[in-house]
């Protein structure tokens, strides 16, 4: 399992209801439903993708993530999660707060682009990073919304979106694997540099 | 049971064989919605695959407008065409009969072998005179009567449970229709091109359909068999303009463009263009198979279809919600299929069924399939479309979800007539 998949379960509460955007195969989603005993939809625009999460027995509906969340009604979510999709979207800041919109939580995971490795990239090389988390060509890349973390706390503050909880990883680093506490507490101290993918549970300001 | 060859043949062996279809007979009288009532009637039905011992395995397919019983297989070896979904059904296919026990049952009113127009009025009748065919004294048939009379075969092919209800178009609407009014006989409802009701623009060309067939003089008020005779040009005609709405513009381009049939201009009337030779030869060839008393009344069956009678009492409810109220009993898990060149019954109209069952957060997957051909999509073999029923049909059953209400089923609770 992915380790933001591993975290972002970690703020799913059981039995609730979830909406899954950018599901993928469904991979998240089944655990949800099996370890948590969740409800809930996976959607997703990939024909293969689709396909494998149906064969799963899982919720997926085709929807284009650009089109918005109109034909779901206000809190008829408790979470709404979105792994890694946030850089590919046309527009992250309207999407975000119709996700705030449909569920009570947002659970939220997207690549850092001021990971050290990014930084070095373009500061060193010139060129625009190529890396685990980010393994496009600037010309072929899904991901026309890149941010980091600080680009996305600023985002959060200016629309009144409380953050809950955050947690940022190296994914390149850990796999499924845990890394040691120094490491750990080194990347918390600062996280912008030396994370390269993050964590967020973010909800509505009250 | 149907009887199956050891198919030699590979045109057999890439089927479920040769197929006999039967007959079962009901002699209980069944009041219809429409309040009249048949004083017995046949339903023909084919078979494909093993039901086993659970009787957990089986299948229902219901057919569109102008199918039939005959879904898979060949009648007999010199058969050259096989059932109408033969590329869905059969050995290692989507719905795979190794595997499922599937059933397709000719709806009555149809003209392929169950109780419809041509059949004589039976003795048992107290209306008409026996012997002579129904015509169009048969009563009109909805929707919600088919799926009643497929639930009373299914009584006698002792399947309580099906696995799947399955349809596409029309199919799909008694399929939805399954969901509602037995929800605790289905585990899986696949409804693939179809609409939660028709639009007033689908009302209009089958009213333009109707009105061909009853306007051609051969129509004689619906007793043209009487009179050895039958309304080929109103047929035809009805063929055209419904042909037409199951295809596409661009299909249509890329199949026929604008090419002549003798490469110029004859400044006549007669059959210039190949779209027109194509239109013509279809319904030429639907008129001589296809009763017309059968084709008025699918077609009213169609402009009836509404799931949400007798389940929602406010009048005043929008669209949605009145399919939500009405989708709010069913237990089983959905699979909704549209094409995105589909403009007879639109992905739109598809995503109504999505949002109402989503609103009740019941168990639903949805797939709108790129696919060139329009409303005639859902006949045809399309790797992904094929790839979605399998998966769902072969997918753990993880039943409805946890947070709806003690559904009662819906069929036996009694609210309010919606309208009259």
């Amino acid at each position: 399992m992915r380790i933001d998949h591993e975290l972002a379960k970690q703020w799913i509460a059981p039995y609730s209801r979830v909406l899954d955007l950018g599901c993928g195969d469904g991979s998240l989603l089944e655990h949800m439903q099996y370890s948590l005993g969740v409800t809930g939809y996976g959607l997703e625009l990939d024909e293969e993708n689709i396909n494998i999460g149906i064969s799963k027995g899982l919720n997926i509906i085709e929807q284009d993530l650009n089109d918005g969340l109109a034909r779901f009604a206000d809190n008829s979510f408790d979470t709404v999660v979105m792994a890694r999709a946030l850089q590919a979207v046309k527009s992250p800041d309207t999407l975000l707060l119709d996700m705030l919109r449909v569920g009570r939580e947002a659970v939220i995971t997207f690549p850092n682009f001021a990971h050290w490795q990014n930084r070095l990239h373009l500061g060193l090389k010139g060129l625009m990073p190529v890396s685990e988390a980010l393994p496009y060509e600037w010309y072929n890349t899904p991901n026309i919304h890149l941010c980091t973390f600080k680009d996305f706390e600023r985002l959060c503050s200016d629309n009144d979106i409380e953050i809950i909880n955050r947690f940022a990883v190296t994914d390149s680093a850990s796999g499924s694997k845990k890394y040691s506490p120094l490491m750990a507490s080194i990347i918390r101290r600062a996280p912008n540099l030396l994370a390269d993918v993050a964590i967020y549970r973010v909800t509505k300001a009250k | 049971m149907s009887i199956q060859s050891t198919a030699t043949d590979p045109k057999l062996a890439n089927s479920v064989g040769i197929v006999t279809p039967q007959t079962m007979h009901f002699d209980t009288p069944l009041t219809l919605e429409c309040h009249r009532t048949l004083p017995e009637f046949d339903l023909v039905y084919e078979t494909y695959g093993q039901l086993n011992d659970q009787k957990s395995n089986a299948v229902l397919i219901c057919h569109a407008l102008s199918g039939s019983h005959h879904a898979a297989g060949y009648h007999s070896e010199e058969d050259v065409k096989p059932g109408w979904w033969d590329n869905m059904i059969g050995p290692g296919k989507a719905i795979d009969t190794t595997r499922f026990f599937v059933v397709c049952l000719n709806n009555i009113g149809s003209c392929h072998g169950s109780t419809g127009p041509t059949t004589p009025i039976p003795q048992s009748s107290s209306e008409g005179t026996p012997g002579t065919p129904y015509g169009p004294d048969f009563p009109l048939i909805t929707i919600k009567d088919w799926v009643r009379t497929q639930a009373m075969l299914s009584d006698r092919l002792g399947i309580d449970t099906w696995h799947a209800v399955v349809g596409g178009s029309m199919g799909g609407m008694q399929a939805l229709q399954w969901s509602v009014d037995y929800p605790d006989r289905l585990r899986r409802c696949v409804i693939i091109a179809s609409t939660p009701k028709l639009s007033a623009q689908n009302i209009a060309f089958n009213e333009v359909a109707r009105q061909s067939i009853l306007s051609d003089p051969d129509f004689n008020q619906g007793r043209y068999l009487e009179a050895g005779t039958y309304p080929r040009r109103g047929l035809i005609l009805a063929r055209m303009v419904g042909h037409i709405t199951y295809l596409t513009e661009e299909a249509m381009k890329s199949k026929f463009g604008r090419d002549l049939k003798s490469g110029k201009f004859m400044y006549g009337y007669d059959v210039e263009f190949q779209v027109e030779s194509y239109l013509r030869y279809q319904g030429e060839r639907f008129s001589k198979n296809f009763d017309a008393n059968t084709y008025l009344l699918m077609t009213k069956a169609l402009d009836y279809f509404d799931p949400t009678r007798g389940y929602v009492s406010d009048e005043s409810l929008s669209d949605l919600e009145a399919l939500k109220q009405t989708l709010k009993h069913t237990r089983c898990q959905f699979l909704i299929v549209s094409f995105t060149t589909d403009w007879r019954f639109a992905p739109a109209r598809s995503e109504e069924i999505v949002d109402a069952l989503m609103a009740n957060d019941k168990p639903v997957s949805y797939v709108n399939v790129d696919a060139p051909h329009g409303h005639d999509s859902f006949l045809f073999d399309i790797p992904r479309y094929m790839g979605a029923i399998r998966g769902f049909l072969n997918s753990p059953f993880l039943g409805a979800h946890s947070n709806t209400d003690s559904a009662k089923p819906a069929a036996t609770t009694k609210p309010t007539p919606r309208s009259a």
